[in-house]
């Protein structure tokens, strides 16, 4: 809904659905800038540990990730270091191909949905007619949805394809980064430079690209990792309901489903996918908090961070 | 668009229910459109290996052989007369099967909501009167890593420490049986209760911290400090009243996101609620059962958004001579 009329627009950056106002700054060095702050490096060091666990883990492991290595459910130790799962299959090896997948999806979905709702916010702002009505109040249509529900109702029609996935998350993203993106956009677009470069005879697209895109970069960086963060959620949440592309592959979310029953005797299958997600969770919520915090150039909470 | 402003507190009102109005109406035809319109849903819920008079059979039972328009006029006026269909899997009216189900996930949405709102406003309130002190810092962090992680992860988690593999304290899954209340079971309530409010609480704290440090450093705060008033009644009488407008807002879409939040939380759980029965029907191709969902989800979503903006409104004087 339209909480644009609102100037509550010092709301929580990190809620769904509410707009957050510009904290200017520019992209490419903020990134280094927030690099000072404690969080920052903190929350990159884990995503980096989980990126490299999940992109070489592949071929570090020990057993193929559907070979049978003991009985099902062992405890740790002979030919499976942290024991097996369900099936009698190595949780090392599963771990450790099971991330992947996650990683990618997540990747894919986010930066789609981040650039489809960043052209209709830019779009939306610059415009400043019914063509912005029209597009936000149809982004307030699909924000109604929320995103493992409609993720859950796509994959039930159309059935567990990575596509379908893509998609649904795209879709449910692209709305909520538009609300960010034009309200960021809303008030460089008032500014005299925009007025300048449009007496100069500049092209609509070059507005938009040129212009208003690099001075809400800032804000848009906080939005792409509170998004990934988002995407991660959904992606694995979807197969831990067992909805993903492939049932039988090792896959974090679904391992934790799989081996989630035998938590009191042999923990590790569950609970090494657990902390996994939620480290990489974590990891990107702080780099989004730190980007946050210096693109407010106050390190302190403002409600806009 | 000079046909939105103007007529007041009341014009204001009256335009977001209008609004609100059309933004259901477009999420019934969404619904309608991605579930029934589009390809043959009775073949998907038979599979490829379905007899013709099964398919047949069916297909009448959906309302598949008329028009599309026809079968969208009948399931919408359904809805406002409230049936919602026959479930597909159980074969039982889909408002009968759903009933005591939304109560369950009514009954954990509002005892988690009463439990984080207070507490996010005293964390919050403490948070921003002790600024950049230990407390704030530690907080700040906590909450932070908190709000990234997943809601499912958050919950087993919680089945990890209490009841699993650390302490053996409280029932890991809560299957309420059907035909009793949830809140006969107050034990097996911890557990999915304590997910959601650890779930709201970052957001709405952070909010009441940021909009306590506005207060406090408004001329208002300093004028009531400056006459001499305690700073018990500066912080009672002025800063508090005026703090907790932004709250409002945010407890609303908190809550409308947990209409999405609860689905796989009450899965993990086992809770008998709506959530569940979504990830039930959705597992089982009940296509009945997922359209009275899906419209009920983003209802709930359209209607807290909307009592959102009134309440903002209402409780903050200034915003009402803008409309």
């Amino acid at each position: 809904m339209s909480q644009t009329e609102l100037p509550t627009e010092n709301a929580a950056a990190l809620v769904e659905g509410v707009d957050v106002p510009t904290p200017a700054g520019r992209g490419s060095n903020l990134i280094r800038r927030s690099l000072r702050l404690g969080r920052t490096r903190v929350g990159l060091v884990l995503v980096g540990i989980l990126v490299l666990i999940a992109l070489f883990g592949p071929y570090l492991a020990p057993h193929a990730p559907d070979a049978f290595v003991g009985r099902p459910f062992s405890s740790p130790g002979g030919g499976a270091a942290l024991g097996t799962d369900y099936l009698g299959q190595d949780v090392l090896s599963r771990f450790l191909h099971g991330g992947l997948d996650i990683l990618i999806l997540a990747i894919v979905s986010t930066a789609i949905g981040l650039v489809v709702g960043l052209a209709i916010g830019l779009i939306a702002a610059y415009s400043r007619n019914w063509l912005d009505e029209v597009l936000m109040r149809t982004m307030d249509v699909i924000m109604a949805f929320p995103q493992i529900m409609l993720a859950l109702v796509a994959v039930t029609l159309v059935g567990p394809k990575n596509w379908v996935t893509i998609t649904a998350i795209a879709l449910t993203t692209a709305p909520r980064v538009a609300r960010v993106a034009r309200g960021a956009a809303q008030p460089v677009v008032e500014r005299d430079f925009i007025g300048a470069t449009e007496a100069m005879g500049m092209s609509k697209a070059r507005i938009i690209t040129g212009e208003l895109l690099p001075n809400i970069l800032g804000p848009m960086m906080v939005e792409a990792s509170l998004r990934l963060t988002y995407s991660i959620a959904v992606i694995a949440a979807l197969a831990f309901v067992g909805l993903a592309n492939d049932p039988n592959a090792a896959n974090w979310g679904t391992m934790i489903s799989e081996n989630q029953g035998a938590l009191a005797t042999q923990p590790w299958g569950a609970l090494l996918p657990i902390l996994a997600i939620a480290l990489l969770t974590m990891g990107t919520g702080l780099i989004g908090d730190g980007i946050a915090r210096t693109a407010a150039g106050i390190d302190r909470e403002r409600g806009d961070e | 668009m000079k046909w939105l402003r103007g007529g007041g507190i009341w014009g204001f009102i009256v335009r977001r229910l209008l609004l609100g109005i059309l933004v259901l109406f477009l999420v019934s035809v969404i619904v309608f459109a991605g579930t029934q319109a589009l390809g043959d849903p009775a073949r998907a819920i038979l599979g490829r290996d379905a007899t013709p008079d099964r398919l047949a059979a069916l297909q009448a039972q959906l309302h598949l052989d008329q028009n599309v328009v026809g079968q969208y006029v009948q399931w919408l006026s359904g809805l406002l007369h409230g049936s919602f269909g026959t479930s597909l899997a159980s074969q039982q009216p889909v408002s009968q099967l759903l009933g005591p189900r939304l109560v369950s996930s009514i009954v954990l949405v509002v005892i988690s909501a009463v439990i984080s709102i207070p507490l996010s406003i005293v964390i919050g309130s403490y948070a921003a009167l002790h600024r950049e002190k230990k407390f704030d810092t530690i907080v700040s962090n906590v909450m932070l890593g908190l709000a990234s992680m997943p809601e499912f992860v958050t919950a087993l988690l919680l089945v990890i420490l209490f009841s699993t593999n650390i302490f053996h304290a409280l029932p890991s899954i809560s299957p309420v049986p059907p035909g009793h209340r949830a809140w006969e079971y107050p034990d097996e309530l911890i557990l999915p209760v304590a997910t959601l409010v650890i779930a709201v609480t970052p957001y709405v704290s952070r909010i009441m911290r940021a909009s306590m440090i506005e207060v406090l450093e408004s001329d208002y705060v300093e004028m009531a400090r400056l006459k001499g008033l305690s700073e018990r009644t500066v912080l009672y009488r002025h800063a508090l009243p005026n703090a907790i407008g932004p709250v409002f807002q945010v407890t609303a879409i908190s809550l409308a996101y947990l209409a999405g939040g609860i689905v796989i939380i009450e899965y993990v759980f086992n809770y008998p609620g709506i959530g569940s029965a979504l990830v039930d029907a959705v597992t089982n191709h009940d296509i009945p059962v997922v359209q009275a969902l899906a419209v009920l989800i983003a209802g709930l979503y359209v209607v807290l958004n909307l009592l959102a903006d009134v309440a903002t409104i209402l409780v903050t004087p200034r915003l009402r001579t803008r409309l």
